[in-house]
């Protein structure tokens, strides 16, 4: 544990909301102009609330500027959008 | 691989149940500043302040934003200034230089304008303990504290006399008493602790270095509600424990990537569930949702003992260094279940001293009524710094005798620190007993050599 970081360059990018369509559509588009390659998607609509997680390589994406862009279209499509280094989640459930 | 369930149960934790991290600390030693010149060391202090702590904030930000998890504060501890200020002889310049040196690297609290006077005073301790009132009533960011006692050195009754004489006095030159919020009087304080007001950077401490304070009590409590509700002590510790872990290799993995983009040596986590007064993250509703009506009734300390030990257990092998206090807060004003329990007279202040007795740190942002006596004061000092000083444990008093105000006021501090009932303290004078001075001789305890 005394080890720097390990740097992954994944995030996991967590899509809640009001299901309506082209919510995946729209994510991925900024993704793609972002440069983050997706690798893995997971999605249920559960009683009409869509959630959807995806783990992206940004290894070729500025983070800040993906998260601004994700953050803008959270505004436009009204569902929660959040991007999170993927190292959060190893740490809180994997030893 | 994706474990959808893991990450929206994270995701809903920072979301929902307002687990974030408390504060990231940065320690620094300002050994270095001393100058026989007031004017050259607060020179001196400003420099290498602004220097050392430049990128704290930004970094801070970054990481928020890149791990998706609130890092509410970003502050700086610096040697206590009785030691830096000893040559000067004056340590006023010094607390307007940390005061400066805060607002110029946007952290909201410096501390470490301290003194650590557990076995005697020097002239430098006693200059900056009569300087407090002017020193906390001009300054905005600093914050200061006074260690009176410790396990190996006993109980300085002359300190804890004048702490009492002083808290007065800080009461009487700042608004409803709230310059009072920025003192702490410790037994046995710790020389890495992140959390104000009582963070300084110990003189056992290396050149720098970076430690953080978790919190997450309604990730507990919620855990509790889900998981616990109605089951025996056992499953309820076994709960509490798992959360704690997870709690802590998030502020692991916080402080391991704050002190390499920062290239300071990272210090230790310190796992104490801090509450703030906003819904749903108060350290009260947890022993509440143990069986408790309301805090404070009988059963709570041995519910509070629960949670600070499960705490521990869980999180000390989510970490690889663990300090700081660690263990539970119950700061009232800062607590919205602790306010209410104050409020309806379900919590009194002898209760909350018992609490102290198996959590971390002591009788915290307590409003007690303006005329208060000083020696009243010293004597609730004394008697927490026992505690602390026979149970090797740290102990502290931050109590605001709030000017003008009596039992059924309350006090507005505002912001992350809520709301203070004034609560009712003894009519009985303890002046006698504190009029004494000397000190109380160290325990048995402390022969362990």
């Amino acid at each position: 544990m005394d080890q720097q970081p390990h740097k992954k360059n994944t995030a996991v990018v967590t899509v809640i909301g009001r299901d309506h369509t082209g919510i995946i559509a729209a994510v991925s588009a900024v993704l793609t102009e972002q440069n983050a390659n997706i690798q893995d998607i997971a999605q249920t609509v559960l009683t009409d609330v869509f959630n959807m997680v995806m783990l992206v390589d940004v290894s070729k994406a500025d983070f800040g500027a993906l998260a601004d862009a994700l953050r803008a279209l959270q505004e436009r499509i009204g569902v929660q959008i959040l991007i999170q280094r993927s190292e959060i989640f190893d740490a809180m459930h994997h030893i | 691989m994706l474990n959808t369930a893991e990450i929206l149960q994270t995701v809903h934790m920072i979301a929902e149940e307002k687990l974030d991290i408390r504060t990231i600390t940065m320690g620094i030693s300002l050994l270095e500043c001393a100058h026989p010149d007031p004017v050259q060391m607060a020179r001196r202090i400003y420099d290498r302040i602004t220097k050392k702590a430049e990128r704290l904030v930004r970094v801070g930000e970054e990481l928020e934003r890149e791990y998706g998890i609130p890092i509410v504060n970003k502050r700086i501890s610096v040697t206590p200034i009785a030691l830096v200020a000893a040559a000067a002889g004056d340590p006023l310049p010094a607390a307007r230089a940390l005061d400066a040196a805060a607002k110029e690297t946007g952290v909201n609290f410096i501390g470490g304008y301290s003194a650590l006077v557990q076995k005697g005073m020097t002239p430098a301790d006693l200059a900056l303990i009569r300087s407090l009132p002017e020193a906390l009533s001009t300054t905005e960011r600093v914050c200061s504290s006074v260690n009176v006692a410790s396990t190996r050195a006993g109980i300085d009754m002359d300190a804890v006399r004048m702490c009492g004489e002083v808290i007065k006095q800080i009461a009487a030159v700042t608004p409803d008493g709230m310059g009072c919020m920025k003192l702490v009087v410790f037994s046995n304080a710790v020389e890495d602790n992140p959390f104000m007001a009582g963070a300084f950077h110990g003189p056992g401490e290396g050149d720098c270095c970076i430690n953080v304070g978790i919190s997450g009590p309604g990730v507990v409590k919620r855990s509790l509600e889900i998981s616990a509700r109605g089951k025996p002590f056992d499953a309820v510790a076994e709960d509490i424990k798992r959360t704690a872990f997870k709690i802590t290799r998030v502020g692991q993995l916080i402080a391991r990537e704050a002190s390499a983009r920062l290239d300071v040596p990272f210090g230790i986590v310190d796992l104490s569930l801090a509450p703030t007064p906003a819904m749903g993250d108060s350290v009260a509703h947890i022993l509440e949702e143990m069986g408790l009506e309301k805090c404070g009734c009988p059963g709570t300390t041995a519910a509070l003992a629960l949670l600070n030990d499960a705490v521990k257990k869980g999180g000390v092998m989510a970490s690889s260094h663990v300090g700081g206090l660690s263990g539970a807060f119950i700061p009232v004003s800062e607590d919205i279940g602790m306010i209410e329990a104050a409020a309806c007279g379900a919590l009194s202040l002898e209760e909350l001293e018992a609490m102290t007795c198996v959590c971390s740190v002591g009788l915290d942002m307590i409003a007690v009524p303006g005329d208060t006596p000083a020696s009243t004061i010293s004597a609730i000092i004394a008697d927490e710094a026992a505690i602390g000083m026979v149970n090797n444990k740290t102990t502290a008093v931050r109590v605001i005798p709030a000017p003008g105000k009596t039992v059924g006021d309350d006090v507005e501090f505002g912001g992350l620190f809520g709301r203070a009932p004034v609560m009712p303290v003894s009519r009985y004078s303890s002046e006698a007993f504190i009029a004494r001075g000397g000190r109380i001789p160290a325990p048995l305890q402390s022969l362990k050599n």
